[in-house]
């Protein structure tokens, strides 16, 4: 399986994350997101972008109360919460966001 | 929002009209090669893996005296058929119990039946419900074994306790061993061996997360509540699973926990190398990769040299560590044993409670009207306390201590009768969404029944998978995800810390 973006094809899984995850570059995230019929805003790539520095460091996407506490310090308290993460990405920012990020899917109990 | 039919919520659960295999095209992943290996499986379906699989099942009915009397015993009486929680939310045929025992069943009567091995040679092996190992019969077995939780709720249904818990998991083996295994199940074992637990998360993330955890405390209530990683000499080891630390509801439990170990004043740490309840292991059926992932417990509590184990809120991780820890992974000669080996953090919480060492301001509750999902390993595998039943009332006491308003669900559908949530025993993965919401629909009905007549607002679980399943599914159902809660929540949010003794 793969996606095609400007006429190169990136490998993904079954369920459509990125298989090499240092082949990730936005356009892949946006296509990636256009496939769920989900537009990327300024706000998604906040998300998105914090997932990816995180990742760099701890090789492992942030547990939901280290990113709503970063996105909190980022975009005011108002937004440090899963409600406003959940309107972001409705299918859960733990899957969704790291999938658009080419993150690994978390797995295990969540 | 989903592309199959969510069932309607009737007033009381109803046993539907039989449908033949309207859910065989459910399948979980396959795991590939790279999933296999670290578990020691073949990485694809072998050559001649008909006949591996019979002598697969020959040698574990040998070793589990119980299957063998499983194959044998059922009378068809009929009296499961109407008890899974997966046959009443699909209506498919096959996910009543003794059908979904029959598909293991009907091999074991043509390889190791004198009636099946005759009519077999006559052509005609149907007359005695004896069957080849064909690739249908390895479909049947691939996608109806993983619509099975494990719950065992049918059991205690069954006159003569047929466990179709213990027929899932020789089946998942067999499979296993000629090389088809489950994604979810396996990849998530592989990193428990890489990295230590299901999610993947290394020390230095854990040892971030808890950091967070700790200023998030303080900034709350303003008191240094610690969540200690790896600390050597520490009288408590706790092992719990590791969506606490990633996810919610799960985290509020972790803080709960961590309060009450702050209140009783006791010296305590989590492993990084141990940073896992659950042993998928078991889901598999798999003795020896249930003993490797146990084992990792053993090697914590020495190198920390702890002298209690204490286990945090997850369902079939306190199966393995109530029923199986000490032949998996004893003896435990070297923990104090003036305490259970191993403690239940309900058990915990309970004794201080009983002792008069915790003090609740119930009314930071009052907002909430709780019922409470017994978890089905620990209410119908396990035992808690020193009472028979603790399982079910220890976790109730704790509600009720600490909250006003508490109204169980109907009887037949909690206890040792309890639904399961619809995602256990390795389902809880999103390419088995629609048997896992179809599953959910009994415990939806019996939740609507106390919200309607009892005005209850929220649910709380001691199980990882369960919090995990109910937060995705309740919204299917007219629900909120946040209207399931950790049972340590309820703990976190009304325990008074620092409180005046004399």
């Amino acid at each position: 399986m793969g996606i095609e973006v400007n006429g190169k094809t990136y490998e993904t899984d079954e369920e459509g994350y990125l298989a090499n995850l240092s082949e990730w570059n936005p356009e892949v995230g946006s296509a990636m997101a256009k496939l769920d019929n989900c537009d990327l805003t300024e706000s998604h790539w906040e998300v998105i972008n914090f997932l990816r520095e995180y990742y760099e460091e701890y090789q492992i996407a942030p547990a939901v109360r280290v990113l709503t506490k970063a996105i909190g310090k980022k975009l005011g308290p108002d937004k440090g919460n899963s409600k406003y993460l959940y309107e972001l990405f409705p299918y859960g920012p733990g899957k969704q966001a790291c999938k658009y990020a080419g993150l690994p899917k978390p797995t295990g109990c969540v | 929002m989903a592309d199959f039919e969510i069932p309607v919520l009737n007033e009381y659960t109803r046993t539907p009209d039989l449908k033949k295999g309207v859910m065989a095209h459910l399948k979980p992943f396959v795991a590939k090669e790279v999933l296999q290996q670290p578990l020691n499986f073949p990485g694809e379906l072998v050559e001649n893996w008909e006949e591996k699989a019979v002598a697969k099942l020959g040698e574990l009915k040998g070793k589990y005296r119980s299957l063998q009397v499983f194959l044998d015993i059922c009378v068809k009486c009929g009296a499961c058929t109407d008890k899974c929680h997966y046959y009443l939310g699909t209506s498919d045929a096959k996910n009543m119990p003794v059908a979904r025992q029959d598909l293991l069943r009907q091999v074991y009567r043509r390889y190791y039946t004198f009636a099946g091995k005759f009519w077999a040679k006559l052509g005609m092996p149907w007359m005695v419900g004896a069957k080849d190992m064909t690739k249908d019969v390895l479909d049947d077995w691939y996608s109806y074994y993983h619509q099975c939780s494990q719950c065992r709720r049918c059991s205690v249904y069954c006159p003569y306790g047929i466990d179709t818990a213990e027929i899932s998991m020789a089946a998942r083996e067999i499979m296993d061993s000629i090389g088809v295994g489950q994604k979810y199940c396996n990849e998530i074992i592989g990193k428990v061996y890489k990295i230590g637990n299901n999610l993947g998360l290394p020390e230095p993330a854990l040892a971030d997360t808890l950091e967070g955890l700790e200023e998030e405390v303080k900034a709350d209530t303003g008191v240094d509540v610690k969540f200690p990683l790896d600390v050597k000499g520490a009288d408590i080891l706790l092992i719990t699973p590791s969506a606490d630390f990633f996810a919610e509801p799960h985290v509020d439990g972790l803080i709960g926990y961590a309060k009450v170990f702050h209140e009783a004043g006791v010296n305590w740490t989590m492993s990084s190398y141990a940073s896992e309840a659950a042993n998928f292991g078991m889901f598999i059926g798999s003795y020896e990769n249930m003993r490797r992932i146990s084992r990792r417990i053993r090697k914590a509590a020495l190198d920390l040299g702890v002298k209690r184990i204490v286990f945090g809120e997850c369902g079939h991780a306190w199966r393995v560590a109530y029923s199986f820890l000490n032949t998996l992974a004893g003896p435990w000669d070297f923990l104090d044993p003036r305490y259970p080996v191993p403690q239940h953090i309900c058990e915990f919480t309970f004794d201080l409670m009983k002792q008069g060492k915790l003090e609740f301001d119930k009314s930071q509750n009052d907002h909430r009207v709780m019922t409470y999902h017994d978890s089905c390993n620990v209410a119908r595998a396990s035992r808690m306390g020193d009472k028979p039943g603790g399982q079910m009332t220890i976790p109730r006491e704790i509600i009720k201590a600490t909250c006003n308003n508490f109204h169980d669900m109907p009887k037949d559908t909690i206890g040792e009768a309890t639904f399961c949530c619809g995602g256990g025993g390795g389902l809880l993965t999103d390419d088995l969404m629609e048997v896992r919401v179809k599953g959910a629909q009994p415990r939806m009905e019996a939740l609507k029944n106390v919200v309607d007549n009892n005005g209850v607002t929220h649910m709380a679980a001691i199980c990882a998978i369960c919090k995990a399943q109910f937060t995705k599914v309740l919204p299917y159902y007219g629900f909120t995800m946040d209207q399931i809660v950790s049972v340590h929540q309820l703990v976190s949010d009304a325990i008074v810390l620092n409180r005046k003794t004399d």
